[in-house]
């Protein structure tokens, strides 16, 4: 059986002022015992995905289901086998560390004992802390918390919305490694996240743009399917290095990437030092052209480019 | 069972822990009941009053040693004029002046009419109504006295009553208010606050996505607030009976049972506006806007509902703390048993399956 069914999901919002498509016909499933993600911007659709699946919302038209479970019929049987960690810190601040996790152990009906090895990888960083109220905690501690709460229970699957987001590096990567033994563990895992770099600690990922699914694959074949040389360009003006670059006629798409831009070419069979010559008159003084291996988040513009009815 | 305990005792740490909130609960009724009981009080003792005696006969005597010997009036006899009694009212030296017409006792026994002018200091309006009444009252029981010894019908006999409360104590119109209006206050605001809060912080999102059940949920914000409010119940009683000396006529426990109903009443009212509401800002204005001034306006605490205009009079009905305030009075002022108000028992109880009905098909399972 699947964990993770969706069929066509559509979701919208309405104001007084105008109807927001945030789900677009999505659909996607995830396997059992699978790290699955939904990368993309903020506003993407990931959240009310989420809400949908954990029978918080209901779609306008689709159908989704929980390892069998219709998430409208059977929304009581779901919330006894999920975990739902949301995407805003959602605890209990006035209580400690240690009260919210026995809170939420009680209303799951178990124990902190019970249950202790599954949260003792993250719990025991957070131990030294536990007579601490929950709203003193840094970022990361907190969500560390927030993960311990969703998971005290045993859920046969684990919703993350943004578990790293505000978080910083040394957290970030210690949630990930969390998620790998729980994955050991057999509980299937739907989690998002904006950051691209994280996607490729995903086992399947579903790239997602203004409420629609671009792509869903591996991580590995995401990026293999990108098809293009890459080359990462900087001098010492950036700026106007960009400006240059997408001025040039067999540049195809140029993004800024961190210290460096991104750039693909029209023509495969260009020679690339012709660029190199054009920009020195150009001006630009230390350049340096590689051709790189494509990341999650260049086949992430390139899709983009390619919907472009969806900007 | 186990999760239910778990959840009440949460909620006693988020009051308890939230210090200020939690002195602004218990001490509330405390300052209220003392402000209304004592400080804000329709009760005037000792005031400076002026006595304009232009008969000097027998029974104008009479009259002025009665008015001193209440203990309402201080009397200044030393007036001879009108002037001066606009000099004194000037200067803030008196509130009242009591004129006597000239030849009081002929024009009673002859005329069977006298006249006593009575001249209040109306920048109060309160409390010149209420030395008005004292000093009428005086006149009365002379001139009832009077007419009794005579069985001459001597002027014209306005019949003036103060049926249970005499001596217009404060209390004993202030404590029922208050009663009502802060029983309302922390039950209905706070519970409806506190679940709402849940879903401003977004937990109630896990809440939701748990196997706990929503009734139960709200059961265990609703104990914290009924324990609260039971405290509060007990300091205003022992208060209004110690402090402000106003007896419990009728059974205490009748009393006690009567004002658990209004609580269940209170909170089942904050259970609704928590279910139609989304921010704890806008259940606080519902609850004080839409709850505190009918409460102060219609429930006839502040103004008396046989003087309101029809339309107000009609829309005091569903003000629950109404009802309260009647039961409140009938068993604590005038010691009356269940008989006399099962009637409002009724409407009370009536109101909170309302209530209770409405937030049961309103309540969400979902976002």
């Amino acid at each position: 059986m699947k964990a993770i069914t969706v069929n066509n999901i559509v979701k919208t919002y309405t104001t007084k002022k105008e109807t927001i498509l945030a789900v677009d016909d999505v659909s996607f499933s995830v396997e059992e015992g699978e790290i699955f993600g939904l990368i993309g911007p903020d506003g993407a659709g990931k959240t009310s995905i989420f809400r949908i699946l954990t029978t918080l919302l209901l779609a306008d038209s689709g159908s989704a289901n929980i390892l069998g479970f219709d998430v409208v019929k059977n929304f009581k049987e779901i919330r006894d086998i999920i975990g739902y960690m949301p995407g805003r810190f959602s605890l209990y601040q006035d209580l400690t560390v240690e009260e919210n996790l026995e809170f939420f152990a009680t209303i799951f009906n178990t124990t902190i004992e019970e249950n202790y090895n599954l949260v003792a990888d993250i719990y025991k960083q957070l131990e030294p802390f536990k007579t601490r109220r929950a709203g003193k905690l840094s970022g990361g501690m907190k969500q560390k918390l927030a993960l311990s709460c969703a998971l005290i229970h045993k859920p046969k699957i684990l919703f993350l919305d943004e578990p790293t987001t505000g978080v910083d590096p040394v957290s970030r990567k210690e949630l990930w490694e969390m998620l790998k033994r729980l994955k050991a563990q057999g509980i299937t895992i739907l989690v998002s996240t904006p950051y691209m770099d994280e996607a490729k600690l995903c086992d399947r990922i579903a790239l997602m743009q203004k409420g629609k699914i671009l792509q869903i694959d591996t991580p590995q074949n995401v990026v293999n399917e990108f098809g293009k040389k890459l080359y990462a360009v900087r001098s010492e003006n950036m700026f106007p290095l960009l400006m240059d670059l997408r001025e040039f006629p067999q540049t195809e798409n140029c993004f800024a990437f961190g210290d460096k831009h991104h750039l693909t070419l029209k023509e495969e069979t260009f020679d690339i030092s012709e660029l190199e010559k054009h920009l020195i008159t150009r001006g630009h003084s230390n350049l340096t052209i590689k051709k790189i291996e494509p990341e999650i988040e260049d086949c992430f513009m390139q899709l983009m480019k390619a919907h472009p009815n969806d900007e | 069972m186990k999760q239910l305990l778990t959840f009440i005792r949460k909620e006693f740490h988020h009051i308890l822990r939230d210090t200020r909130t939690m002195m602004v609960l218990l001490g509330l009724p405390i300052v209220q009941l003392l402000i209304f009981g004592f400080a804000i009080t329709n009760e005037t003792r000792n005031s400076n009053i002026a006595i304009l005696d232009n008969a000097k006969d027998e029974v104008t005597q009479k009259i002025i040693s009665r008015m001193e010997s209440s203990r309402y009036f201080d009397i200044d006899r030393s007036l001879t004029s009108n002037q001066q009694i606009e000099s004194a009212f000037k200067t803030g030296k008196i509130k009242l002046a009591v004129v006597f017409q000239q030849n009081f006792q002929n024009e009673l026994a002859h005329a069977n009419k006298a006249q006593i002018q009575l001249i209040a200091d109306a920048t109060d309006p309160n409390q010149a109504t209420t030395l008005v009444n004292y000093a009428s009252s005086i006149i009365m029981d002379y001139q009832s006295e009077l007419n009794q010894q005579n069985n001459l019908p001597y002027t014209i006999n306005t019949e003036m009553r103060m049926l249970y409360n005499p001596e217009l104590k404060g209390a004993y119109s202030s404590v029922p208010g208050v009663m009502g209006m802060i029983l309302l206050l922390i039950s209905t605001m706070m519970t409806s606050i506190s679940i709402v809060r849940e879903k401003e912080m977004g937990t109630m999102e896990i809440l939701l996505v748990s196997p706990m059940k929503p009734m139960l949920v709200i059961l265990s914000k609703a104990i914290p607030y009924f324990i609260v409010s039971l405290v509060n119940i007990a300091t205003i009683l022992l208060l209004s009976v110690f402090v402000l000396g106003m007896p419990i006529q009728g059974s205490i426990f009748l009393l006690i049972a009567v004002t658990i109903l209004y609580l269940l009443c209170a909170l089942s009212l904050g259970l609704l506006i928590s279910t139609v509401t989304n921010s704890q800002l806008a259940a606080m204005l519902i609850s004080l806007l839409g709850l505190l001034l009918p409460v102060v306006m219609l429930s006839g605490y502040a103004f008396p509902i046989a003087n309101m205009p029809l339309p107000l009079q009609v829309i005091s009905n569903i003000v629950p703390a109404k009802w309260y305030i009647i039961m409140v009075k009938s068993v604590m002022i005038k010691g009356m048993g269940f008989a006399g108000i099962w009637k409002e028992s009724l409407i009370i109880i009536g109101m909170t399956f309302f209530f209770l009905f409405i937030s049961v098909k309103r309540f969400k399972v979902r976002l």
